[in-house]
């Protein structure tokens, strides 16, 4: 590190006294180095590095783009994400039904005009409830995605950018929150929670044993772009190591971490619903997937179609996560492309 | 090599303790006294708890349990459950199960999902590529106890092919669904992840070379593509054996299986935080010996990268 922070061993770059002008810079070589830049009156820079202004730029963001506006994997499921969210937000869109009005006369009923899917055990109507079950499932999946990645972004990017002992140190709390598996350190800690009842604990939890993968995936790609000429080049420019950081090193190191906060989105969904079917997730007043699936599994023999659906919309919804995650990768990471 | 042995190990000690201890925090940190608990609806007697408070090492400050913990596991002495029962011996029961569950999961998955894997990445596009690859993108999305269900009704309930459920001393064929269950998500990963490494390998210069020599297409893709495409599989294989001997609880308890999952999790519906420590401290154990294993196994496989 110390080596590249000292461009200037190179050659000595001074200011050239006789001119005044600021811009005037005069590259002394090494003594006994023969002279290697031409004088630019012999080679006119316009001419050599003419640049096209009037096309439009092309960032590695641009580019992902169009990659995924033609995969048709990303189509599918951004529609069927925007279509999910659209559930999410406005479930009164759909059903006009009270997913925890259940009358017990109604229990286990077949469908019928205006109950299309019938009722589970308690009397309550399951399309309505399967609806309402995808705020639930989403929100805890966006919002562990969230904190997780930010947090787990934030301690990765330190730890792999400033190195020694910070990373030494950082890289062994992670390796202690790693050692513990997801679902087993999310069972002890919401045991002790099991009173309260929001999908924050649920969510606060996931999120605790899910950061380190995405902190170790930023460790990694930062240690990799801050060894990158760029980085040197604005250091040498004089900019603060903060500086770099946020203006270089992260902007170019987000493209793995995007993708495994697509990828993981999915898989905190199903989390969710482990949990709630172990019993210790979300209490039994929140609608969800997860607690609805819990609570069919003593009729699985008799009447399956009561876990038949909201397993089905459990499904389809991890199912679209994971494939914008796919698409996400082929599009941000050009060596998974196939000719 | 040896150098970088003892430097792994000497690493692991800290990760050891910091997660044990971190294990230890959250399980007594608990609310509730397990041991006005155990008098059940009686009235506490309260020479007898406090008796049951200095065996168990309860009346002493938490950063003292902790030690006296850790110098007894050293021993094998995990202590006492609250029915009297040793730890040690309850953990020497449930582990085997487990132990033969996770073995039979790993087995399953690294065959199919290997062999599925090449079968889709080398005939990229083919309609059985398409169909290995909903597949395993179902068995992703769908939830493991869903899936656990399902089997459980199809060949148990409804065709009588395998047992429903497991109970004390299960045999292979009363393991083979769970094991099964239980690996069939990582068998998905396992397929999407060699499908990709093969796709990605085609497109090497070193594969161009290689057939530009005039090497015959099977040589290419045994001694090129497939050599290089495992690397990433085995790693996923060997920290996936410590992941599915903590992920067995899901398939625990659908199938009554009384292995470790199971224990583990009564044990925490309990209380029973020295028995809850103990099975996790093992579990974490085997989680961080399989990943030392895997990266030592990544300098025999790839020459490429040497351990300073």
């Amino acid at each position: 590190m110390s080596e590249q922070m000292k461009p200037e061993q190179e050659g000595n770059i001074s200011r050239d006294a006789s001119s005044g002008a600021a811009e005037d810079f005069v590259i002394t070589p090494f003594p006994g180095q023969e002279r290697f830049v031409a004088p630019l009156d012999e080679t006119p820079l316009k001419e050599v590095d003419t640049v096209d202004e009037d096309e439009p730029a092309t960032s590695m963001w641009a580019d992902a783009w169009r990659t995924l506006r033609k995969n048709p994997l990303f189509i599918i499921s951004g529609l069927l994400i925007i279509f999910i969210l659209v559930v999410a937000i406005f479930p009164q869109l759909f059903t006009k039904l009270d997913p925890n009005y259940c009358t017990l006369e109604s229990s286990l009923n077949p469908g019928s005009s205006g109950h299309p899917l019938g009722f589970d055990q308690q009397g309550c109507d399951i399309y309505s409830r399967v609806i309402y079950g995808t705020r639930t499932s989403v929100s805890v999946g966006i919002l562990t995605t969230l904190i997780a990645t930010l947090f787990g972004g934030v301690i990765g990017a330190v730890a792999g950018y400033y190195g020694r002992w910070v990373d030494a140190l950082l890289s062994r709390i992670t390796d202690i929150f790693f050692a513990i598996p997801l679902l087993l350190g999310a069972i002890v800690v919401l045991q002790m929670f099991r009173t309260s009842s929001s999908i924050w604990k649920v969510v606060l939890v996931l999120a605790l044993f899910g950061w380190v993968s995405v902190a170790r995936i930023t460790r990694g790609s930062v240690m990799e772009t801050k060894n990158l000429e760029f980085n040197t080049a604005s250091t040498a420019l004089g900019s603060s190591p903060m500086r770099n950081l946020f203006r270089h090193v992260v902007p170019n190191s987000l493209a793995p971490v995007i993708v495994i906060a697509t990828t993981s989105l999915g898989a905190y969904i199903v989390s969710e619903a482990t949990l709630s079917f172990l019993g210790i997730g979300l209490p039994s007043t929140v609608v969800s997937w997860g607690g609805d699936i819990s609570t069919a599994q003593v009729l699985l023999r008799v009447h399956p179609e009561v876990l038949f659906y909201p397993s089905l919309a459990l499904a389809i919804t991890v199912l679209a996560f994971i494939m914008m995650g796919d698409a996400v990768k082929d599009a941000l990471d050009p060596k998974s492309r196939t000719a | 090599m040896g150098k970088y042995l003892l430097r792994r190990v000497l690493q692991m000690i800290p990760v050891v303790i910091g997660t044990t201890l971190l294990i230890y925090a959250l399980v007594f940190a608990l609310p509730g006294d397990p041991v006005k608990a155990m008098f059940g609806d009686k009235p506490v007697n309260e020479a007898v708890a406090a008796q049951i408070r200095s065996e168990y090492n309860l009346d002493k400050p938490f950063i003292v349990q902790y030690l006296l913990f850790l110098k007894n596991a050293l021993t094998l002495d995990f202590g006492k459950t609250f029915s009297g029962q040793q730890v040690i011996d309850v953990i020497g029961r449930a582990f085997p199960v487990t132990i033969k569950l996770a073995l039979m999961a790993f087995v399953f998955e690294a065959i199919f999902g290997v062999i599925f894997g090449i079968i889709s990445g080398l005939k990229k596009g083919k309609w059985y590529d398409t169909v290995i690859l909903i597949v395993s993108l179902l068995l992703i999305s769908v939830p493991t106890f869903v899936t656990g269900f399902v089997m459980q009704f199809v060949f148990g309930v409804k065709w009588h092919i395998l047992p429903v459920t497991a109970g004390t001393n299960p045999g292979f064929l009363d393991l083979l669904m769970p094991a099964m269950v239980l690996g069939s998500v990582s068998m998905a990963y396992i397929i999407r992840l060699t499908r990709s490494e093969i796709a990605s390998n085609m497109n090497e210069d070193y594969v161009r070379t290689a057939r530009a020599k005039g090497m015959t297409n099977n040589a290419v893709t045994m001694r090129h593509i497939l050599r290089n495409s495992m690397i990433p599989v085995v790693t996923y294989l060997g920290t996936d054996i410590g992941a599915l001997m903590g992920g067995a609880m899901i398939s625990e308890r659908i199938f009554n299986i009384q292995g470790v999952g199971n224990t583990l999790y009564q044990g925490i519906l309990r209380g029973e935080g020295t028995l809850v420590v103990s099975i996790v401290t093992i579990l974490v154990l085997i989680f961080v010996i399989c990943n030392l294993v895997v990266d030592l196994l990544y300098a025999v496989l790839d020459p490429r990268i040497r351990y300073a």
